[in-house]
């Protein structure tokens, strides 16, 4: 294939799998607990570290990585002993964090707005061999901590009450989860761009929560779009000549939709084929006294005019 | 001799200048089955969190299993069904996901799911009757479902004291009946159970003992085969039709006027509930030697 002649898009179309791989399993604790904006809100809290950064001289990833951990600290220790709520203390953040980078990166002697332009938006083609390397080390740290983690990770998404009744160290968790989401925004935004990364935590765990039953499908279903659209958009970026970025992101919203709106339709029609009897203390069987209809793998009984098909506790119309 | 299951001495819970619960005695045995009442605001909700270290105790001693609460290790030995209406997050978790993570207590290494586990999850889920549902997302289930579903989650630590709050609130009669029906087989299975409950009723074929508090402090304290004689109006919601050695307990309003041997004016009617709360305390009338007031001196 043409597109795996260089060296630059193997290595996007690697550094796709990687982030497409890890930013699903961060994500799927922060749509668990309704935090789906946090990633976006530490994002714009990293803008300031990255003015900040090329202000002082300093390398801007660190700085950020610094400026979006603390963020993220901060917010879990307002969740649990302030009075504001979780969705405001977000809110004060996407706004400091972007007038701060905005105020700090023009008081610097070379710095635009198009230097944070780089930051939002990103430009997968660009992944140098080192970038490749530390998305490596990234998504084999969050693999490492989301998978041995997991089950208190779902305990403590899933109530924090109950987990820390139960003695599990709830603080310490969130903060960890809140530092790893900052560190993958931060590591993959200066690559991929803060749309993306924050794109990918979360909408393929809508995806999934449209489709899935289980926690453990859910994942599996994320990561399976995740890795996806990463690969397939950065492909499509290179032949049709757009941005990566928001090709991999228009992708998945894409696949959102149409799962979203499919869902729908097969629950609306699910709903009508379904007739709920509340009241069917009637066992229908081979000898109930209602006419049995074969109906491919199972028997129809007729009833009141309508077909009775055994489903679980109630019964269908067919 | 065992130590008590639970034991409050002069206990205070809140914060430093409020506490919400003030000097509360309160002991608890292996066996009992305790229903803790009161009007909106008493308190309940902020004991149980005391005990179970979700609040701040500020004064007095809580001690579990005869250990200081803050030094408490054993926290499967306790389970937790906290009031909720619904199960779980944003993201759809099976029954059997949602009882499993109720098993981290127990384990030293929460990423392996033992044998033992499995088994402890899956008769978890039989005990409140959900086998058949177990793969189902908990979303899609019915409220009864869904608060049996947070039962077994504290059933899946194999726990010796059951700690609930208002586990009926808002649940049909059918499913409150079934609800019910399964505490008396954790009963009958040796469980320690608190209830926290704005119903009495429902659950006085198991209950042992009442617990009452009102504006933060505890006003009765008694077992269920001994009813408070001086509070007749009380426990007149208890249903007639109750099994026979329960039926036999209830006072009978008209007799009960002349065996108190209290002086009927000496019974100064003292409104304890607040409107609208029909619990066993909004009419009591209290004898002069069994104020609540008076509880705290001796």
């Amino acid at each position: 294939m043409e597109i795996l002649q260089y060296d630059f898009m193997q290595r996007a179309l690697l550094a796709s799998l990687l982030v497409g791989l890890a930013a699903p399993v961060v994500g799927v604790y922060l749509v668990q607990r309704r935090l789906a904006l946090i990633g976006d809100g530490l994002g714009h809290v990293a803008l300031t570290g990255v003015a900040l950064g090329l202000l002082t001289g300093t390398a801007p990833v660190p700085v950020a990585l610094a400026c979006a951990v603390a963020g993220a600290v901060t917010i879990e220790l307002v969740r649990v002993r302030g009075r504001a709520t979780a969705d405001v203390v977000l809110a004060v953040m996407f706004y400091g964090g972007i007038a701060g980078g905005v105020v700090l990166i023009g008081l610097s002697p070379d710095g635009t707005p198009a230097n944070l332009n780089a930051y939002l938006f990103g430009s997968i083609t660009t992944t140098s061999p080192r970038d490749l390397a530390t998305f490596a080390v990234l998504t084999v740290v969050v693999l490492l901590v989301t998978v041995g983690l997991a089950p208190q990770l779902f305990a403590v998404s899933n109530d924090e009450e109950f987990a820390r009744a139960s003695g599990m160290n709830v603080l310490g968790l969130n903060v960890l989860l809140a530092a790893l989401t900052a560190a993958t925004v931060v590591i993959s935004m200066r690559v991929v761009g803060l749309l993306l990364i924050s794109a990918l935590m979360i909408v393929p765990n809508a995806v999934a929560q449209q489709v899935a039953r289980s926690f453990r499908g859910s994942v599996t279903i994320a990561v399976a779009v995740g890795v996806t659209v990463s690969v397939v958009g950065t492909g499509t970026s290179y032949y049709a000549g757009t941005a990566s970025g928001g090709t991999i992101v228009l992708l998945a919203v894409g696949v959102f939709l149409v799962t979203a709106l499919s869902a729908t339709a097969v629950r609306a029609a699910h709903g009508r084929r379904h007739h709920w009897v509340e009241e069917h203390r009637h066992e229908h069987g081979p000898d109930c006294g209602h006419d049995a209809v074969p109906h491919g793998d199972h028997v129809d009984y007729v009833h009141d005019g309508h077909r009775h098909a055994a489903h679980g506790a109630h019964y269908d119309d067919h | 001799m065992t130590a008590p299951v639970i034991a409050m001495r002069g206990a205070s819970v809140g914060y430093d200048d409020r506490p919400a619960i003030r000097g509360v005695d309160l002991r608890i045995d292996a066996g009992e089955v305790v229903a803790l009442v009161g009007p909106n605001g008493s308190g309940k909700t902020t004991l149980v969190r005391g005990l179970l270290g979700l609040a701040r105790v500020t004064a007095g001693d809580v001690e579990l299993f005869g250990v200081p609460a803050p030094r408490f290790r054993e926290r499967y030995r306790i389970g937790y069904v906290p009031q909720r209406h619904t199960v779980g997050g944003a993201i759809p978790s099976t029954v059997e996901e949602v009882v499993t993570s109720g098993r981290l207590p127990r384990k030293r290494r929460p990423s392996r799911v033992s044998p033992a586990d499995r088994a402890a999850v899956a008769a978890a889920i039989e005990a409140v009757d959900l086998t058949e549902r177990r793969k189902a997302a908990v979303s899609t289930l019915s409220g009864g479902q869904q608060r049996r579903t947070l039962i077994a989650r504290a059933l899946a630590a194999e726990p010796e004291v059951l700690v609930m709050d208002e586990p009926t609130a808002g649940v049909d009669a059918e499913n409150r009946d079934r609800l019910v029906a399964t505490l008396g087989d954790l009963v009958r299975r040796g469980l320690t159970l608190l209830v926290v409950t704005h119903e009495v009723t429902p659950l006085l074929p198991v209950l042992t003992r009442v617990v009452a508090l009102d504006q933060g402090r505890l006003v009765h304290d008694g077992p269920v085969d001994v009813p408070p004689a001086w509070a007749p109006g009380g426990f007149s919601g208890m249903p007639r039709h109750l099994p026979g050695h329960l039926r036999d307990l209830v006072p009978d309003p008209e007799s009960h006027d002349h065996d108190a041997g209290h002086d009927v004016a000496h019974r100064a009617p003292r409104p304890v509930g607040r409107a609208g709360y029909p619990g066993p305390l909004s009419t009591v009338d209290w004898p002069a030697d069994r104020r609540p007031d008076r509880r705290s001196d001796g």
